[in-house]
């Protein structure tokens, strides 16, 4: 059997008392730690919470040596633990195949998103987001002008567009909102594009989490902290979602 | 003198930039320093025994010309001063790329041939390199007084020797362009001029036009050198003038020269501003230069030389280095070489040859531009390729990090060397043109760079390349297996390939003027006009339609094919003559999922995996051989050949002499000089020349392989496709 759990935003506090049942009873623990981080968290505090030994997966674990997670999960009970929601901003779903493939029964115990989490700290109405994109770190030519097209096209229909930011776990790298802002200003740029407006949000689900709405120039000057950050680019605002941005963002 | 130097510099119409090429040991160091210093560069005692041109101690020990330098002097025709400035070139083949990339500077070339033992492999080889860049030439034949001194040759027989030499050479260039022989002045002709005949050594000349100046005949010439009065002819007919005279007369200026020139070096849009700049060699256009040269200097550093087609180059300039990211180098210095010395000028004008200071970025070949994106000077074309690699590792720790700066530095100066850097091992690889490149090279790092190595001993380089098309595609699937590339390979059809080969079709050219060419040659117009990529001679068409984000993923698909064709499956040597197609795409939607980390990987293993569907075999680099040697050792060259693997092509009988070709693996010819020394008595002269590459005799394959796999630390075993596929 293959469990994915989905642990949720912050730290070892944030998983299901289901969830947390699954992972106590498991024979194998395994946590994904390249498409995000629980920030509050190190897996030595998850191993003494769980009561586990934890091993950690990092890219070309799940990959290309995925038959290791499925020898354990043929054997026997094997959890697959991923910060947030186990399928969302992830290829996830390829593993579940592979184990299909393999007969191996799996299961999904979903934790909190970070999707949905932006729509309490910003207000802003989940029914008017169109489709997410990432803006990644540009790799020599390599400078992907999607994530202007999808926001382009989201303000065209009057939608707002969550905006993940890149994480290379591998090299201690998280894309700030600032550094975000640039990229996105460089390809509006390009394209003769304009961004009116956007929210920077940062650490959603901690403790401590920050908001802030505001003009390029306002994301950039805003000290949001440590990481993880996350952006969005609101469409025209619903006088209840400024008045909420307003109360809550620094909207002014 | 440098007044003088830098107001002709402003004067194009006065300028001639010319090289010298010659079969080695024909004379063109000599030559080099007696020209100069007849035009008072050089004192006269020293010319003809200390070698100017010559500056580096390993040329000076060998007595060969390795690195291509320049010079400027100037000459007096009528009235008028000449300014011309002289690029010495390699006379080894051995260093065949270097001729390429001097040629590439001038737009005239002095060629030299010994009197006594007339053209030779290396002269056909220089002067086709020379036609091929458009470079026009005057024939200047050497060591007349040997034919009077030693052969003791009377008037007639002078005259039939030299008109040999001169059809000869004629032959030639008529054979490597007939269009400009007959029509562009190319033909070599005594009556008219562009030859003339002398002793680079005892620095005396005659030519035909010459001699209505001097007086000075084929006659006095013959009695003078009878009496050992070479004095009497150095005065008389004076070497610098006689060949200074005929390059004047007989070589394009710059703006001849680069309307005729610029359509073979450039493909860019010839009616856009820097096109009609550089036709016209205009001072005031847009900056255009092609670094031919790079050398470390213990006080400017790295200094870059090259040929300034449009605009003027002055101080604190800022321009572009194409195929750099972005950033501009700032020009630190500008000057030009007097010797080995550099001299700083205020400016450089169009049509010269200017040695600069401050472009970091720039390599050999690179184009220097103050446009943003100017289409760049086509590549040099080697005609030699590096076919031995030497595995260097510094001796002492401490050298570690210095050498690796070295060798990138070496590579920057000769772009003939290929380097690989391996951080891991600490073992280096320097591929050359042959075994003694190598030892120049390594020599060197020794001793100018004062770095302990020790060397291995040399290795061949094979190459990689698909037998038949490729049934159907391939799926390459990235790690996350949400993206798929749909790709398939097949052999290179022979008229594209030469096309490439001679860089008529390239991915600077216009894109239709491409697509045009590619139809012209049978490749469907749609495929044709959606090349994507040349890499080597390699080519990549992307054949799907309307596929979304494929556009912005395309620099991470040619970087996979890139990885892939770098070391092919088989050995892990470079592949080549590739036509690399792509039939369907799926991405991810999102762009961090199909980022460099999942394409690359998935287009290199679709493509490893495809290659070898495809045939995947081994190439090997072969060499022409020409042994001249008397009658009676005849046998004993031709088995010097054959039992190399080699192929006999021709025997000829000239005079009392045999001349021998043939072609054998470069892998057979290790120690190939000292056998032929001992196997002929030391009675044969013979020269090597590259040849391209052959496939490995079916029967020898898998144990080559097998060998270089185990050589590299290779798995010793032959990788499958489905090896590539998961
Ligand atoms: N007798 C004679 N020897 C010459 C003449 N020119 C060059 N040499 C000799 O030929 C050899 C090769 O000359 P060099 O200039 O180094 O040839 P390179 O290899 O073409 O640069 C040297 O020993 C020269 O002294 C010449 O005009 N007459
Ligand atoms: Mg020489």
């Amino acid at each position: 059997m293959l469990t994915f759990i989905g642990l949720g935003l912050f730290d070892e506090s944030d998983v299901s008392v289901r969830g947390m049942d699954v992972i106590r009873s498991a024979d194998t623990v395994f946590l994904e730690v390249y498409t995000s981080v629980l920030t509050g968290a190190s897996i030595e505090r998850l191993e003494a919470c769980y009561g586990k030994k934890i091993t950690p997966l990092y890219r070309e674990d799940v990959e290309i040596h995925a038959d290791k997670i499925l020898d354990a999960a043929e054997s026997g009970n094997a959890v697959f633990l991923t910060a947030g929601d186990s399928m969302i901003a992830t290829t996830h779903s390829d593993l579940r195949i592979r184990a299909a493939d393999r007969n191996i029964q799996t299961k999904i115990i979903h934790g909190a998103s970070i999707t949905t989490a932006v729509c309490g700290l910003s207000g802003l109405q989940n029914y008017r987001f169109g489709k997410s994109v990432s803006v990644p770190f540009p790799y020599g030519k390599w400078f992907p002008m999607t994530p202007i097209e999808v926001i382009s096209a989201n303000l065209k229909e009057n939608l707002h567009t969550l905006v993940f930011l890149d994480i290379q776990k591998d090299k201690e790298r998280y894309m700030k909102i600032s550094e975000a802002v640039d990229l996105l200003e460089e390809q509006a740029r390009r394209v003769d594009a304009k961004i009116p407006l956007y929210v920077g949000i940062a650490r959603a689900g901690s403790p401590d989490p920050a908001v802030h709405a505001g003009s390029a120039e306002e994301m950039k000057s805003f000290d949001f902290g440590s990481p993880l950050h996350i952006l969005i680019v609101p469409a025209t605002l619903h006088d209840i979602e400024r008045e909420y941005l307003e109360r809550f963002a620094g909207l002014c | 003198m440098v007044e003088r130097i830098t107001e002709l510099m402003n004067d194009p119409e006065h300028i001639r930039n010319i090289g010298i090429v010659a079969h080695i040991d024909h004379g063109k160091t000599t030559l080099s320093d007696n020209l100069l210093s007849g035009a008072g560069m050089i004192s006269e005692e020293l010319s003809g025994k200390a070698c100017w041109m010559d500056s580096d101690e390993e040329e000076q020990a060998r007595g060969i010309t390795i690195d291509a330098s320049n010079v400027s002097m100037i000459h007096m025709v009528g009235n008028h001063e000449y300014l011309i400035n002289m690029i010495d070139t390699p006379g080894h083949v051995d260093f065949g790329g270097d001729v390429t990339r001097a040629m590439r500077a001038v737009d005239g070339a002095v060629v030299v041939v010994d009197a006594v033992e007339g053209p030779m492999p290396q002269t056909e080889t220089v002067l086709r390199q020379a036609l091929k860049e458009g470079v026009h030439p005057v024939l200047f034949i050497n060591k007349v007084d040997r034919l009077i001194n030693e052969l003791k040759v009377n008037p007639q027989e002078m005259m039939i020797r030299l008109g040999k030499v001169i059809d000869k050479v004629n032959k030639l260039i008529k054979g490597m362009n007939e269009d400009l022989y007959t029509n562009g002045g190319w033909k070599l002709d005594a009556m008219k001029g562009n030859v003339a005949f002398g002793s680079a050594l005892y620095n005396w000349a005659i030519s035909i036009p010459y001699m209505k100046k001097s007086g000075v005949t084929l006659q006095t010439v013959i009695d003078k050198c009878n009496e050992g009065d070479s004095k009497y002819l150095a005065k008389a007919s004076p070497l610098h003038a006689v060949l200074l005279d005929m390059v004047v007369t007989f070589l394009p200026n710059p703006l001849q020269a680069q309307g005729k020139r610029c359509h073979i070096i450039w493909h860019g849009d010839v009616e856009s501003p820097i096109g009609k700049a550089m036709y016209a060699c205009d001072a005031n256009g847009p900056v255009a230069m092609m670094i031919t040269d790079i050398s470390f200097d213990k006080h400017a550093g790295e200094v870059a030389t090259g040929r300034l087609f449009s605009g003027t180059l002055t101080r604190g300039q800022e321009v572009f280095i194409s195929g750099t990211a972005g950033k501009p180098n700032r020009l630190q210095g500008v000057g030009i070489f007097m010797g080995p010395t550099r001299v700083e000028v205020d400016k450089i004008v169009a049509g010269n040859i200017a040695a600069v200071t401050g472009l970091s970025d720039a390599i050999v070949g690179s184009t220097v531009t103050s446009l943003k994106d100017m289409t760049p000077f086509e590549s040099l074309k080697h005609y030699s390729e590096p076919v031995m690699t030497v595995a260097v590792e510094a001796k002492n720790m401490k050298d570690l990090p210095k050498l690796i700066e070295v060798l990138h530095q070496v590579g920057k100066e000769d772009p003939t060397v290929r380097i690989n850097i391996n951080e891991e091992t600490g073992e280096h690889l320097i591929a050359g043109m042959g075994e003694l490149h190598l030892e120049v090279v390594t020599g060197r790092i020794k001793r100018d760079k004062g770095v302990e190595i020790v060397t291995s001993p040399p290795i061949v380089v094979y190459r990689e390349t698909v037998s038949k098309p490729l049934e159907g595609t391939v799926e390459g699937k990235s790690p996350n297996r949400h993206n798929r590339f749909f790709m398939s390979v097949e052999p290179m059809p022979e008229e594209i390939l030469k096309a490439i080969q001679s860089s008529e079709i390239s991915m600077n050219m216009e894109n239709i003027a491409r697509r045009d060419a590619l139809v012209a040659l049978g490749m469907d117009k749609d495929e044709a006009k959606s090349v994507k990529d040349i890499y080597g001679s390699n080519m990549f068409i992307d054949c799907t339609k309307g596929i979304q984000y494929l556009n912005e993923t395309m620099e991470l698909i040619i970087d996979g094919i890139h990885e892939a064709l770098d070391g092919g499956p088989l050995a892990d040597e470079q592949v080549q003559n590739v036509l690399i197609k792509l039939h369907d795409v799926k991405l991810h939607e999102d762009a961090i999922h199909r980022g460099p980390g999942q394409v690359i990987p998935a287009v290199r293993g679709g493509m490893k995996a495809a290659l070898l569907m495809a045939g995947d075999t081994l190439l090997e680099p072969m060499q022409k051989i020409q042994i001249t040697v008397p009658q009676d050792q005849m046998g004993a060259a031709i088995s010097q050949i054959q039992g190399r693997r080699g192929q006999l092509s021709t025997t000829e009988s000239e005079g009392d002499q045999i001349v021998v070709n043939g072609e054998a693996p470069v892998a057979e010819l290790f120690g190939f000089a000292g056998d032929i020394r001992s196997a002929t008595e030391g009675r044969a002269m013979w020269s090597t020349e590259f040849a391209g590459f052959s496939p490995v005799p079916q029967g020898m394959l898998s144990e080559i392989v097998m060998g270089i796999r185990k050589r590299k630390g290779l798995k010793e075993q032959i990788p499958t496709p489905k090896d590539y596929l998961e």
